[in-house]
């Protein structure tokens, strides 16, 4: 589905964040990400959807070159949803507003079935009665579950999370990664970039384990975190379980 | 006392009512508002744009063209006199246009510009990035996303500078006399001049100019207090 050729990423052509990354996506899969900070997993997520441009090399989608100079980048946006770390809810539009926003302006449902759509999804999370709420006035876990819907409600094919639960206060994590393990269980093809060991042991079909720009390593969650090979992994393993 | 008060019923007069002089003052009043007025719109569609082009990117991180042109208009309108510009419009580059009031427009338009740029530029860049990241990631244009997400917000922060900027725009329209409009201002120098006693026409003036702006800044209030609906927790 997703296919990740000998990827870089440097900025100011100074500081070379990704350092030629392969890797292929199958449809259903759940991916998640983990390693230290500045080691690039934010970055690769955001070069997928081309929120950061590639310095070299090629992402396939779905059989196109995403990465092609002519290719329609808002279109191939339409079909991969993002969740980021600080939610980034429209702040001037009300919940439900948010959520048939960009379903309306592409014109890929009627008003109508926009509403009807969205609705269904603040029922599955819990948060209808909050539909005419403006987004200052939600928790951070409300923010995150809408933020999720949100991109849901194009359809997307495939759904990237950059550190979805980071920002979170503790007791919140719990309600988000709920949402988040539903939507594997319905067979979406997942990317998560995360800190949360226990959510990548549960939900994971592959980990992968990146550091200095590249994928160091990549394994079933059960290998990855009983039989990690790298030394790397090793000792960032033993600091973060 | 009772001359004192006497004197100042007849300055009063002598001032506003001799040969309906009061209605000097609404005319002088009614060439202030018009050039304020119609420069302020012209000055937010020039500073928007001025704005837009200012935050366009270039190739390879490079400044815009655009960009480049914006910044030299900034230059020369913010580092010359607005009096100066307005007679250069008058005497020069609009010599052959007879109507004053319409030149006067469009050197306060343009020189409100100016200034209304770098407003609408600071409201953007002080929305989230997030906002515009969130936006394109769900398949919005460029566009869409400045117009849906963006510029809204943005707007609520421009306020509170933008309605700093009519104030002085309006205040600083009294210059126009420069170029033979007979504003409130002008009207006010005048009839001191004619009859003598400039207390009553200078001081009646710097209370209209007083009393509009006053409107003006509680209608701004009430404006900017309605669109943090949104802000509410």
């Amino acid at each position: 589905m997703i296919t990740v050729k000998n990827l870089y990423k440097s900025f100011n052509e100074e500081i070379h964040v990704l350092k030629g990354i392969d890797y292929h996506v199958e449809q259903g899969e759940k991916i998640v990400i983990v390693g230290p900070s500045g080691s690039g997993k934010s970055t690769f997520l955001r070069c997928l959807n081309l929120l950061e441009r590639p310095s070299k090399g090629e992402i396939w989608f779905d059989g196109d070159e995403i990465t092609a100079p002519k290719a329609n980048v808002n279109h191939i946006r339409e079909h991969m949803g993002m969740v980021f770390q600080h939610f980034n809810l429209f702040s001037n539009l009300t919940i439900i507003n948010n959520i048939m926003l960009a379903p309306i302006k592409l014109k890929v449902m009627s008003k109508a079935e926009a509403y009807e759509n969205a609705m269904k999804l603040l029922q599955r999370v819990g948060l209808a009665e909050k539909k005419d709420a403006y987004p200052s006035q939600l928790s951070g876990g409300q923010k995150q579950r809408i933020a999720i819907v949100r991109s849901l409600a194009m359809n997307p094919r495939v759904m990237l999370f950059d550190e979805p639960t980071s920002a979170l206060d503790p007791e919140m994590v719990g309600e988000v990664l709920e949402v988040m393990k539903d939507l594997a269980v319905s067979g979406m093809t997942m990317i998560v970039v995360t800190h949360e060991m226990g959510f990548a042991r549960e939900v994971g079909t592959k980990v992968l384990f990146m550091d200095e720009g590249l994928i160091v390593e990549e394994n079933t969650p059960t290998e990855f975190f009983t039989n990690p090979q790298s030394d790397r992994l090793k000792e960032f393993l033993s600091k973060v379980l | 006392m009772q001359e004192a008060f006497s004197k100042i019923v007849q300055m009063f007069e002598i001032a506003f009512i001799t040969g309906d002089r009061w209605k000097l003052y609404l005319n002088g009043l009614g060439v202030t508002l018009q050039v304020s007025f119609f420069a302020a719109v012209l000055g937010l569609l020039i500073g928007s744009t001025l704005a837009l082009m200012k935050l366009s990117a270039g190739k390879n991180g490079r400044r815009s063209i655009w960009d480049y042109i914006a910044s030299v208009y900034l230059d020369i309108i913010r580092g010359t006199p607005a009096v100066l510009q307005l007679l250069i419009m008058y005497f020069i580059i609009l010599s052959s246009v007879r109507n004053g009031i319409l030149i006067a427009i469009i050197s306060f338009g343009i020189n409100s510009g100016a200034y209304v740029a770098e407003i609408v530029r600071a409201g953007i860049l002080a929305v989230d990035k997030g906002q515009t990241e969130a936006g394109r990631s769900l398949g919005l244009s460029k566009a869409q996303t400045m117009l849906y997400i963006v510029i809204p917000q943005a707007v609520k922060n421009v306020l509170p500078p933008m309605g700093n900027e009519f104030i002085v725009l309006l205040k600083e329209t009294a210059i126009v006399g420069y170029v033979g409009l007979s504003d409130l201002t002008r009207i006010a120098n005048q009839i001191s001049s004619r009859t003598y006693e400039p207390f009553m026409p200078l001081i009646g003036a710097a209370v209209i100019y007083f009393i509009i702006i006053k409107m003006l800044t509680v209608l701004l209030g009430k404006l900017e207090r309605r669109m943090r609906v949104s802000d509410n927790r």
